[in-house]
């Protein structure tokens, strides 16, 4: 493999589903965490419950317009019953309740006992021509598919999902964008900075909690949607915590509290990942599979010291509201 | 007190009622397993004038604050704010009535600007989540009034030439000062002030008095928590001391630098023990 393909490789996978999905799960979590200062780490969660609507809906028939609604419903009665409880106890209890819940779901949809209602460990296959998300595709089929040389390429499905994903990324982004400069969004911002300031000037901050905590879920679980509709099939072990902890990498290398930290995050993230296994793979000597993919995570945990050392705020972050938070 | 206060007439006493209270607590305990922190059988707080709550450390009086405005949950005990029930209210409806305090530890928000900071505390209808993005032409205009309202407090508190710094790079007094001005800025009919001069410089603690009798002179009621006497007597028109949880002694500040057991409750001197001279 030339130093060409590494490149143009980790370039595709920079801008690829992967990418486009994280991002999108990204900006929810960055809403929870970036701007209310909510540590949630059960995001994955939120993904899995989206991910579970649109697939048994489909597995039963009812159709991707029924999934929907189950996936954000299913996001916001999860973001309610997760929130209730947990939101007025201070931020370290509700990372330890997400990360717990988030388990239980895949543990849950994981058993035997619920294998009718969720395929079990199995999870189902297969979902595409029920889903009928390729059906639409603006994208004909095309013998060495779509792209530049032969890494940089993507085939007419992968295209049409990314379109998607992408879409609903920007979608999601311009959400943001218009919440947190209102006057919602600075109260968001000041639950962040010390809620106990919020409530003294009559900030009902539970309820600002939840909405961030629910609006951020949903959109996580639309993540969760498109990595089903994408694959056109879904299996429990997908939503472990990694994700969680992958997503709050993409989160605070792009910069927290960021309108479009979590887009290049995303992106880099992908990007150096990528860059990093072709790099391994090129050597003069081989690397295992397993071996690779171990490297290719410490050097994104390298890449994560690194950044936090010297650039602490992230890509997109102020280094004057970094400093501004840490003087409190 | 000028001889025309509404507090002339008033005995010295404990719990005594007052023409026309802006806060009345009856019966208020707070315990921490088998300590009881406050026991305050009756307290009423006069409209209009600036109260000062004052009593040893430990005596229970930031306790009781906290009580009052909704941050602890009592005990027992019942209070009206302005005539209505207030306990067992949420702060942040408190907050709504007209009731707004400030913390001994000042609580900017570092992240958010000097302006933002003031304009938090205003009331906007774009605060709500489908207005906010629905209606952003009704929520800009009041907040361009509001900015208009925000700019003249940090004029008066003289943080006109920080508003759109980070609230965090502000040096300790001008915390404080933003703390007061962001507090008027929710249009509060009482002010309650947790130990506003803890940890301030003497100068400072000038600018912060006369802050807090321009808001009397305006028609608020203050009612101020301290620990050292000799900030309260020169601003206060009524004081209230407290030690061991109880409410021994009210007064002027003049009654109270004089009272036998508010001097005892400061030094710790023996019952029976001889005490003289008084407390400036």
């Amino acid at each position: 493999m030339s130093w060409l393909s590494i490149l143009a490789l980790a370039l595709q996978t920079a801008i690829g589903f992967q990418a486009a999905y994280h991002a999108l799960a990204a900006v929810g979590l960055n809403l929870h965490f970036g701007y209310t200062g909510l540590s949630n780490f059960g995001h994955v969660g939120f993904m899995l419950v989206g991910a579970y609507g649109v697939g048994i809906a489909a597995e039963r028939g009812w159709g991707l317009g029924v999934g929907i609604l189950l996936g954000v419903g299913a996001a916001v009665v999860l973001g309610l019953l997760l929130g209730i409880p947990t939101l007025r106890l201070r931020g370290d209890y509700l990372a330890i309740v997400t990360i717990a819940v988030a388990e239980m779901l895949r543990l849950v949809a994981n058993a035997g006992p619920s294998a009718r209602l969720t395929g079990g460990a199995r999870g189902f296959g297969g979902l595409s021509s029920k889903l009928g998300f390729y059906e639409h595709n603006v994208f004909e089929p095309r013998p060495g598919g779509y792209g530049i040389g032969e890494s940089f390429v993507f085939s007419h499905q992968q295209l049409w999902a990314m379109l998607w994903t992408w879409g609903l990324t920007l979608v999601a982004c311009l959400l943001v964008y218009l919440l947190v400069r209102s006057p919602w969004g600075r109260v968001l911002k000041s639950i962040r900075e010390d809620e106990d300031a919020a409530r003294a000037l009559g900030k009902n901050v539970v309820v600002y909690k939840l909405q961030s905590f629910v609006l951020g879920g949903v959109i996580g679980a639309f993540a969760g949607m498109l990595i089903v509709l994408q694959a056109g099939a879904i299996s429990p072990s997908r939503w472990i915590a990694p994700l969680t902890f992958a997503i709050y990498t993409v989160v605070i290398l792009g910069g927290a509290g960021t309108i479009w930290g979590p887009v290049v995050g995303s992106v880099v993230y992908w990007f150096v990942i990528q860059f990093a296994e072709g790099v391994i793979n090129n050597l003069w000597f081989d690397v295992s599979d397993t071996t690779v993919g171990a490297l290719r995570l410490a050097i994104m945990g390298l890449g994560l010291m690194l950044l936090m050392v010297y650039r602490p705020q992230g890509i997109l972050g102020s280094k004057k509201e970094m400093l501004a938070g840490a003087r409190q | 007190m000028p001889a025309s206060s509404p507090l002339a007439d008033v005995a010295r006493e404990p719990g005594v009622a007052k023409p026309d209270p802006i806060l009345v607590a009856s019966g208020v305990t707070r315990r921490y397993g088998g300590v009881t922190a406050v026991d305050v059988d009756h307290l009423e707080v006069e409209r209009g004038i600036i109260t000062s709550l004052i009593g040893p450390n430990g005596a229970g009086k930031t306790t009781f604050f906290n009580l009052l405005c909704g941050f602890d949950r009592a005990d027992e005990g019942s209070w009206t704010f302005e005539g209505e029930r207030a306990d067992g209210v949420k702060p942040h409806r408190l907050a709504r009535r007209g009731m707004v305090r400030t913390f001994q530890l000042t609580k900017t928000l570092g992240r958010l600007s000097v302006l933002d900071n003031m304009l938090l505390a205003a009331a906007n209808p774009g605060e709500r989540f489908l207005p906010a993005l629905f209606t952003p032409g009704r929520w800009g205009r009041i907040e361009a009034d509001n900015r208009d309202r925000a700019d003249e407090l940090l004029r008066r508190f003289k943080l006109d030439h920080l508003r759109d710094e980070y609230a965090a790079g502000l040096s300790g007094g001008q915390r404080k000062l933003l703390e007061m001005a962001r507090a008027l800025m929710t249009d509060p009919s009482l002010v309650m002030l947790d130990e506003p001069m803890a940890g301030v410089n003497p100068a400072l603690t000038q600018s912060l008095l006369q802050h807090v009798t321009a808001l009397r002179d305006e028609g608020m009621s203050v009612l101020f928590v301290e620990h050292d006497m000799d900030v309260i007597m020169t601003i206060s028109d009524w004081v209230v001391c407290m030690a061991e949880g109880r409410i021994i002694a009210e007064g002027t500040p003049a009654d109270i630098a004089g009272d036998d057991k508010v001097i005892e409750a400061y030094l710790g001197i023996d019952h029976g023990g001889q005490t003289t001279g008084s407390i400036s």
